[in-house]
């Protein structure tokens, strides 16, 4: 069975570009394969709008970039989490896992009450 | 990367952004094509996949924050681009907008330099000046000296210092000039909280009587007898027949009502007015001293005050002295002058304004197929709004910048028109603040004129409008005559306050100023120092000066006065009818003038009854005096009063009075009804008691009748009269004609300004209803060309256009009558001599701005008359 997919949800995009930046310098299409892949296809990046939102981090600071070389020998753009951008990363990344846990626990509760 | 970086490097952005996609792009189609796909099916699914490449691009340069000023250039390059089109409307509306910006430019820039810009003073919100008040005289600046050093003394809430008008001969280093002069406490410098350029001030004990005579110059002099040299501090200047050593250099600019040269201290003057408490001669300005309001330095002040009335109710009663700011002294003549012209120059600039609105309206219109295009082709409304904007903040700025220019050319030649002095006159620049007002009011007027345009923005029924259908002119009637309804109402309010100024002129220039005015000549003397040893030497040089005056060719007769009709200076006296002192502050008075016998013939004032003086009357002999009609009107409520007696109170005995002479206009033809002095009275020259002979010697001014032009003689005479030591000096030559002219200076000043500001605003309305209805019937050309073709004639067909413009014009005049009269009473207010507004003048501006209106109409009419209906009818 094809997994079901689902849009994001809204200012997800910056968190989810932002994690994906955080181990190495990457370029877009990287960025956009990675997101793709561990999600395990769930969550459907649209590629229009991943280049506005690089371009909004950028400009926010949170990323920086670089023209380099990739291992074909093209020059891309390689994008790579700044100190900023990191204290950002973990902001957000708490604030959403907070989330998670409580809408989790209201859910938890809501089947025990309905047990 | 910055944000102007980015906005500047926009090309290079735009370049990567290209790259950065196409990478993505590639790179996604090759994994496609390893998994199989063909190339072709691989670029097409991976452009799928990104979207729009345009639109990504879009969203891409909106996350740099850079659009709105790409947009900016972008649509000034545009506007830019359309004003070469159309360079008459543009060139047009440039100049309207330059020249009604410059003129507010350089009204604002009086303003900003005379009223607004702090004094150059340290902190000169604390500085204040001390008036006193009469019920019956108003406010006046003069304290005697003994008053002043008790103030000086008691006061603790205010840093007291005092300065009086002087003037006197520089004999040496150099030729003998007359300069003017102030005499200053030695506190004067440190309550400004100024300092000299070079050298000192005066110390406290140079300023007393008896002390080493010292003296301050001014830089003018400085720079004028000394070359600008440091060595002139410790020279000996030679002022007044006194020897005082140059102790400092004065700042440059440096004046204290008008400019002075020399500065000596106030406490070593020896006139004889310094002992004298009814002798209010002394100006007093002061520092409030530190955490100190004005309201409790006023409280302390009336408290001294208050035991000063007690102690010398003679000189001291009645008065009340007050604490006032002392910029609010120094402008209190030009304020309301410079506002007045502020407001009628931004009248103008408003008139401008609208006159380009409706010019822009007419083009927005025209071009209203081009924005449904550009509707039609995706653009917001709000982006076109914005387009329409820059393009009249473009023009308006341009106007602005050439404004600028206009008005830093102007400023010093419309200074120099203007009638008196000016306060702070040195200190008028262009500076920051007026930069900011200018390009403010430039900006603000581009949006004004671009408004209505970008209201019409059409987003509705566009393909009417892409049509080129005709429906939509018709609401544009509505939408012009607010235009040019406001046009005239404005130009309404300019023409009548014109009339009512022009007609007050004219009404003032024909008053009997009550002399004679023709081959006067007046000037002021410096009596030789030397000559003024005692009162015998100064009679005899006196009736010395009048001989020889009287022997220089053309002089008629030759006469003394201590003061002249419509010049600077007066003398006012209390007189009483009887012996009975009345309590203080009741007393009539009267100007009085110290005179020779031949005063009257030069003058030629009428004499009504008895005589005027003659050689008889002299020291010794019974004091006489002459009355003006008003006084004998006044005190006695008749006109034969020759014979009657006066107590004057500064002259000691009764003075009879010997004769009846006409009034004089003393105070200017127009301020003479408003002044508080109307009684006249003269007293020979010959009786001034001795102990102020010394004084009186100080201001005579001489006056002579001639059968020439009398500036031909002011040579010969100069020469004539130098006296044994050479030093002996005329200043302040003027034939009488100039004086009594001068007197109007102001309102024939504003009468010719408001004459050019009412004239443009004419001619801008005339513009406005122009081009408005050439507009209009064009519109409506295939309307005119139904009418006539249904057997309309072309006299239906003007009247048709003409009902349209009266319809505007009435309107206007409507409201611009309402406005005209409170703008009436406005300039009522502070224009002397100003009457109501005249019925006659009134209508007669009203018609002139109707006819000229109507003139304006004739011609689109006449051309709408002249429509051919067949042509018109193909048209469409």
């Amino acid at each position: 069975m094809a997994a079901q997919k689902s849009d994001l949800p809204q200012g997800t995009l910056d968190l989810l570009i932002l994690k994906a930046v955080a181990v190495e310098p990457v370029h877009g299409y990287a960025i956009a394969q990675r997101l793709e892949q561990v999600s395990g296809g769930v969550v459907q990046v649209p590629e229009g709008s991943l280049y506005p939102a690089l371009h909004r981090l950028e400009n926010r600071g949170f990323l920086a970039a670089d023209w380099k070389k990739t291992e074909t020998g093209r020059e891309a753009k390689f994008y790579k989490l700044t100190r900023k951008g990191r204290k950002q990363l973990d902001a957000e990344a708490a604030s959403w896992q907070r989330l998670i846990e409580g809408v989790g626990l209201i859910l938890g509760i809501a089947e025990r009450g309905a047990q | 990367m910055n944000w102007w970086s980015r906005l500047w490097r926009r090309n290079h952005m735009e370049e990567q952004l290209e790259k950065e996609l196409r990478f993505h792009l590639d790179q996604h189609a090759s994994d496609l094509i390893a998994r199989g796909r063909s190339a072709e099916q691989a670029q097409r699914e991976a452009r799928i996949a990104l979207g729009g490449p345009e639109q990504v691009k879009q969203y891409c340069r909106e996350a740099r924050g850079t659009r709105w000023a790409e947009e900016l250039l972008q649509d000034t390059r545009y506007a830019l681009r359309s004003f070469r089109r159309k360079p008459g409307f543009a060139a047009s509306t440039v100049l309207i907008s330059a020249l009604g910006i410059g003129a507010t430019t350089v009204m604002f820039t009086l303003i900003n330099s005379v009223l607004l810009r702090p004094l150059p003073f340290s902190q000169p919100a604390r500085l204040v000046v001390l008036h006193g008040f009469l019920e019956h005289l108003g406010e006046f600046w003069g304290f005697s000296y003994p008053d002043f050093k008790d103030i000086r003394q008691e006061s603790r809430s205010l840093v007291v210092a005092g300065w009086t008008y002087t003037g006197g001969t520089i004999s040496a280093p150099g030729e003998p000039e007359y300069v003017d002069g102030r005499q200053i406490s030695a506190d004067l410098f440190p309550a400004l909280g100024i300092s000299p350029l070079y050298g000192r001030a005066f110390r406290s004990e140079e300023d007393r009587p008896g002390a080493a005579p010292v003296a301050m110059i001014s830089y003018d002099l400085w720079q004028r007898r000394f070359a600008g040299d440091r060595a002139a501090l410790g020279r000996k200047l030679i002022f007044d027949g006194k020897n005082c050593v140059v102790i400092g250099i004065a700042p440059p600019g440096f004046q204290l009502s008008g400019e002075a040269d020399v500065f000596t201290p106030l406490g070593q003057s020896t006139d004889l007015r310094m002992q004298n408490r009814s002798a209010a001669f002394v100006n007093v300005v002061a520092r409030l001293a530190a955490g100190v309001t004005p309201n409790q330095a006023q409280e302390e002040v009336s408290l001294i005050h208050r035991r000063l009335a007690r102690e010398y109710p003679k000189s001291d009663a009645g008065v009340r002295m007050l604490v006032r700011p002392f910029m609010q002294d120094l402008v209190k003549d030009v304020r309301g002058t410079l506002w007045l012209l502020l407001s009628a120059v931004g009248l103008v600039l408003f008139i401008a304004c609208v006159n380009i609105a409706s010019l822009f309206l007419i083009r927005a219109v025209s071009r209203e197929r081009e924005l449904a295009m550009r509707v039609a082709l995706g653009a917001g409304r709000g982006r076109l709004v914005r387009q329409c904007m820059t393009e009249s903040a473009v023009l308006g700025l341009c106007g602005g910048v050439l404004g600028i220019f206009a008005a830093a050319v102007s400023l010093h030649p419309f200074v120099a028109l203007w009638p008196g002095s000016l306060p702070r006159v040195n200190e008028i620049r262009i500076d920051w603040r007026v930069l900011c007002f200018a390009i403010g009011m430039s900006l603000l007027c581009g949006l004004l004129f671009g408004l209505a345009p970008a209201l019409r923005v059409p987003v509705h029924r566009l393909e009417q409008a892409l049509r080129g259908g005709r429906t939509v002119t018709a609401g544009s009637r509505h939408l012009h005559s607010p235009f040019v309804i406001s046009e005239i109402a404005l130009a309404v309010v300019l023409l009548v306050s014109a009339g009512m100024l022009g007609h007050t002129l004219l009404a003032l220039s024909s008053l009997n100023p009550g002399l004679d005015p023709r081959n006067v000549l007046t000037a002021r003397f410096a009596l030789s120092p030397n000559a003024m040893a005692n009162p015998a030497q100064i009679r005899s040089a006196w009736q010395e000066v009048l001989d020889r005056a009287r022997k220089v060719p053309d002089v008629q007769f030759v006469a003394l006065a201590d003061i002249v009709p419509m010049r600077e200076g007066e003398n006012v006296l209390n007189y009483r009818t009887t012996s009975n002192p009345l309590p203080p502050g009741q007393e009539p008075f009267a100007l009085a003038s110290s005179v020779t016998p031949d005063y009257l013939k030069v003058m030629g004032i009428p004499l009504h009854q008895g005589r005027f003086f003659d050689q008889q009357d002299r020291e010794g002999s019974e004091a006489v005096v002459v009355v003006d009609e008003n006084l004998a009107q006044h005190a006695f409520g008749r006109k034969d009063v020759v014979g009657k007696r006066l107590w004057i109170q500064a002259m000691g005995a009764p003075a009879r009075i010997i004769g009846v002479v006409g009034h004089v206009r003393h105070w200017g033809l127009a301020g003479d009804d408003q002044s508080r002095v109307h009684d006249q009275m003269y007293y020979p020259f010959a009786q001034v008691p001795v102990p102020l002979l010394h004084f009186f010697s100080s201001i005579m001014s001489i006056t002579i009748r001639t059968r020439t032009p009398p500036l031909n003689v002011a040579e010969v005479l100069q020469r004539a009269l130098r006296g044994a030591s050479g030093d002996q000096a005329l200043y302040e030559i003027r034939d009488m004609e100039q004086l009594i002219g001068a007197s109007l200076a102001r309102q024939r000043f504003l009468s010719f300004l408001f004459g050019i500001f009412a004239g443009i605003a004419l001619l801008l309305a005339c513009i406005g209803v122009y081009g408005v209805l050439a507009y209009l019937t064009r519109q409506r050309t295939s309307e005119i060309g139904v009418r006539m073709a249904l057997g309309a004639s072309a006299h239906d067909v003007m009247w048709l256009v003409l009902r349209q413009s009266l319809k505007m014009i009435a309107v206007g005049v409507g409201l611009g009558m309402i406005a005209a009269l409170a703008a009436g009473r406005f300039l009522r207010h502070l224009v002397e001599g100003m009457g109501p507004i005249n019925a006659a003048t009134f209508a007669m501006m009203i018609l002139l701005l109707v006819l000229a209106a109507l003139l304006a109409s004739f011609v689109p009419a006449l051309r709408a008359s002249l429509i051919d209906p067949v042509k018109a009818l193909r048209q469409e």
